[in-house]
């Protein structure tokens, strides 16, 4: 062990995403949601739940914040003076964003999560440690924490429910983080078939399971450096680039921008795999 | 004015009494090592308790990652910087008074340290893996990560400790050749052999006891401003609301020193009540010290105003709406006791009345120690509970009885360490306070002398 060694292993083990570093090649890994297609019917937060092997921890531990929805739907009450049923409600399908400059990976003391070339925040559970300073530094606060040995825990899969466990996705023990992936199991087979036939995945190969549950095909998913996908597309036609942390776009005479795409708190500059389409309002059709 | 210490003291009457403090002391000393053990015995519960089901017993959820262990945790580590105040930043400035304390003090500084290393291990989900933070060699080249702060936290507070346990022991080798001369023969005796090396007193020795004192005294120094700061980093350097704040380093420090110093004060009192300590402890070091808390108090109370400011004038919104869940929200309670025990209750420091009245500053100096300890608590919950957005706002979680059984525990921990040490090693330090009757003896006699000639 020598200072040397550590700093040539130091450069290989740490990028600085996206703005300074070698760009994403042949891959980077985007989506992009329109809350005006969505419904709020947790379709995706129940595939998730079934690709994922999430732990469903019932009723009570539920109440005491402790559900591991990697994708959640968050349900916010429009505040125009009508009263249920007739009150309207906004959603927002929220998970992992895989942040370009994750705040997430800079504070793990052990290195658990890290960024992969193409563009997902990845977590290691062997790794992880569990000082949860990941989840503490998390301005959506999408990364769950397994605060009981779920596999161990009689009701969280239920005698025929385990036969339903996903043989591509580990289960986690007590004790470490986990969040969103991407679907990276799917999204590493699709790789490996187009490797196999000496091809770049193709726009539509791979789905996300909360892409592909969605009724309404709200969530894009695809590879934002392949200038034919629908990701790049939208993410293009709403002038929407990954490496800003203020987006400049065309403005009407107004001085306002009519393009519907935005990333959430990009002006902390974690820079956002996801970008959302903005709900057009119905007061303002 | 009253003297830090009588000139008539004999030198064997303060060997005496010091190693009368390791045979027996009041009553009181056993009641409160039972009561100690006890309350370890409460925390190892818990903690095996939650060891075994998952970091859920504690009621953490998310939001709420972090609870009281953190909090728990800046505290203990506050509370080691008052050792090093006392022994290194005092000794370099000749202030006299600090010899017959500051002995105890770095056993204080240590023993926190300790306790709040138990904090880290408490707050992991997978303790067993707790060597990952640590850069050890390892065939495949795997690393912890140098960019986090938790990393840098482990490597300062473990400099920290090694240097703290080695400026106590070394600190000590002349008091615990004393002790070896004369005790009977026996298990201490040999431990006490052992420890003070060899030391027979020789010039050279005590001139190279001298030189290694200072050196590591000036070596602590530097470490001791480190650590908190780097505590604090764990949330400075972080991006939540209420914890980006430039001012965290200094703010840390000040308030490790203030908690310190207050640590002192409760000890000072026990000791001296308990070990019979009444003619070294003087109440007027007693003075000095409340007056010195005092002054750390101010500075914290400024430095805590600064952070306010700074954050309602700041731009940062999420920030300043922390800011007001903390005085308003379900913490406001907690936030007004701390604002209450930290800058109002040392306002009695003030007076000189109660500078000397040990029943006040006792009673004083647990508040502000509560204070304190409101303090840490204040920094990391709020932010929690009041994130970014809506989604991640949790303002009703508390935690459990097992976060608070460890809490509660620690300080049992804290005291067993503490009152195990005072009755194996001389808690006054004997030599320097020989050299404090010396020197006062000596002031003493130029007083008169002087006095002869004007006539």
């Amino acid at each position: 062990m020598s200072v040397s060694n550590l700093l040539e292993n130091w450069s290989e083990f740490r990028h600085l995403h996206p703005v300074d570093d070698v760009p994403h090649d042949p891959y980077k890994w985007a989506m992009s949601i329109d809350l005006d297609a969505c419904s709020g019917c947790n379709a995706c937060s129940v595939a998730c739940y079934a690709e994922n092997n999430l732990p469903v921890v019932g009723k009570e531990k539920y109440a005491h914040g402790q559900a591991m929805h990697w994708m959640r739907i968050e349900r916010y009450w429009d505040e125009d003076g009508r009263e249920f049923p007739d009150q309207g409600a906004q959603f927002l399908p929220m998970m992992c964003q895989q942040c370009e400059a994750a705040p997430c990976e800079t504070v793990c003391p052990v290195g658990a999560t890290n960024h992969t070339p193409d563009g997902i925040n990845s977590q290691i559970y062997n790794r992880c440690i569990g000082s949860r300073y990941c989840s503490a530094n998390c301005p959506f606060k999408v990364r769950y924490f397994n605060w009981y040995d779920y596999p161990t825990t009689d009701n969280v899969w239920p005698a025929e429910m385990n036969q339903q466990l996903n043989p591509d996705v580990t289960v986690r023990g007590k004790g470490v983080m986990e969040k969103c992936t991407f679907c990276i199991q799917r999204v590493t087979v699709a790789k490996n078939n187009a490797k196999n036939e000496g091809r770049i995945v193709h726009d539509g190969d791979v789905q996300t399971a909360c892409q592909q549950a969605c009724p309404t095909s709200a969530i894009s998913f695809g590879n934002l450096v392949d200038k034919e996908s629908k990701v790049y597309k939208q993410w293009k036609a709403q002038q929407v680039e990954l490496d800003k942390d203020a987006q400049a776009k065309d403005k009407n005479e107004e001085g306002r921008s009519e393009l519907r795409g935005y990333r959430i708190f990009e002006e902390l500059r974690p820079y956002p795999s996801v970008m959302y389409l903005e709900r057009v309002r119905e007061s303002a059709v | 004015m009253m003297k830090d210490i009588s000139e008539d003291i004999a030198w064997a009457k303060i060997n005496k009494d010091v190693l009368k403090s390791l045979e027996n002391p009041r009553k009181l000393y056993w009641v409160i090592l039972f009561i100690a053990i006890a309350m370890v015995g409460v925390a190892v519960g818990c903690e095996v308790y939650q060891y075994n089901i998952g970091m859920g017993v504690a009621n953490m959820d998310n939001p709420h990652m972090w609870g009281l262990y953190i909090a728990t945790f800046i505290f203990w580590i506050g509370m080691s910087h008052s050792g090093t105040l006392l022994s290194a930043i005092l000794h370099l400035m000749h202030a006299d008074w600090r010899k017959p304390i500051y002995r105890f003090a770095e056993a204080m500084t240590t023993f926190s340290l300790m306790t709040a290393g138990l904090f880290v291990a408490v707050h992991l989900g997978r303790v067993w893996q707790i060597y990952y933070a640590i850069p050890y060699p390892n065939g495949r080249m795997v690393w912890p990560n140098f960019q986090s702060p938790l990393l840098w936290d482990a490597m300062a507070i473990f400099t920290y400790l090694s240097s703290s346990i080695l400026f106590l022991y070394v600190g000590m080798i002349p008091d615990l050749a004393i002790v070896r001369d004369n005790m009977h023969s026996g298990w201490r005796k040999k431990l006490y052999s052992a420890l003070a090396l060899g030391w027979e007193g020789t010039d050279r020795q005590w001139r190279n006891f001298r030189v290694t004192y200072l050196t590591i005294a000036c070596f602590l120094i530097p470490l001791a401003v480190s650590v908190h700061s780097i505590v604090a980093s764990d949330f400075a350097m972080s991006q939540q609301p209420g914890w980006h704040i430039t001012s965290f380093p200094p703010y840390f420090v000040a308030g490790a020193l203030y908690s310190g110093c207050a640590a002192i004060i409760t000890l000072f009192i026990i000791l001296r009540y308990v070990f019979k300590f009444e003619e070294y402890m003087t109440l007027s070091i007693l003075k000095k010290i409340v007056r010195l808390t005092f002054a750390i108090a101010m500075v914290w109370t400024y430095l805590n105003l600064i952070e306010y400011a700074s954050v309602w004038y700041g731009h940062d919104q999420a920030s300043k709406d922390v800011l007001i869940q903390k005085a308003t929200g379900p913490y406001a309670p907690f936030w007004w006791m701390m604002n209450f025990c930290g800058s109002i209750v040392p306002l009695l420091m003030f007076f000189k009345r109660f500078q000397t009245n040990i029943p006040v500053m006792f009673a004083v100096s647990l508040l502000l120690n509560l204070g304190m300890w409101l303090e840490r608590w204040m920094i990391v919950a709020p932010t929690f509970s009041h994130g970014y957005y809506p989604w991640t706002w949790d303002h009703d979680q508390w935690p459990s009885l097992i976060q608070w059984g460890i809490v509660f525990g620690s300080f049992g921990w804290f005291t067993l360490l503490f009152m195990v040490f005072c009755k194996v090693f001389p808690s006054v330090s004997m030599y320097e306070v020989k050299e404090m009757v010396y020197h006062r003896k000596q002031a003493t006699k130029k007083l008169a002398t002087a006095g002869k000639g004007a006539h």
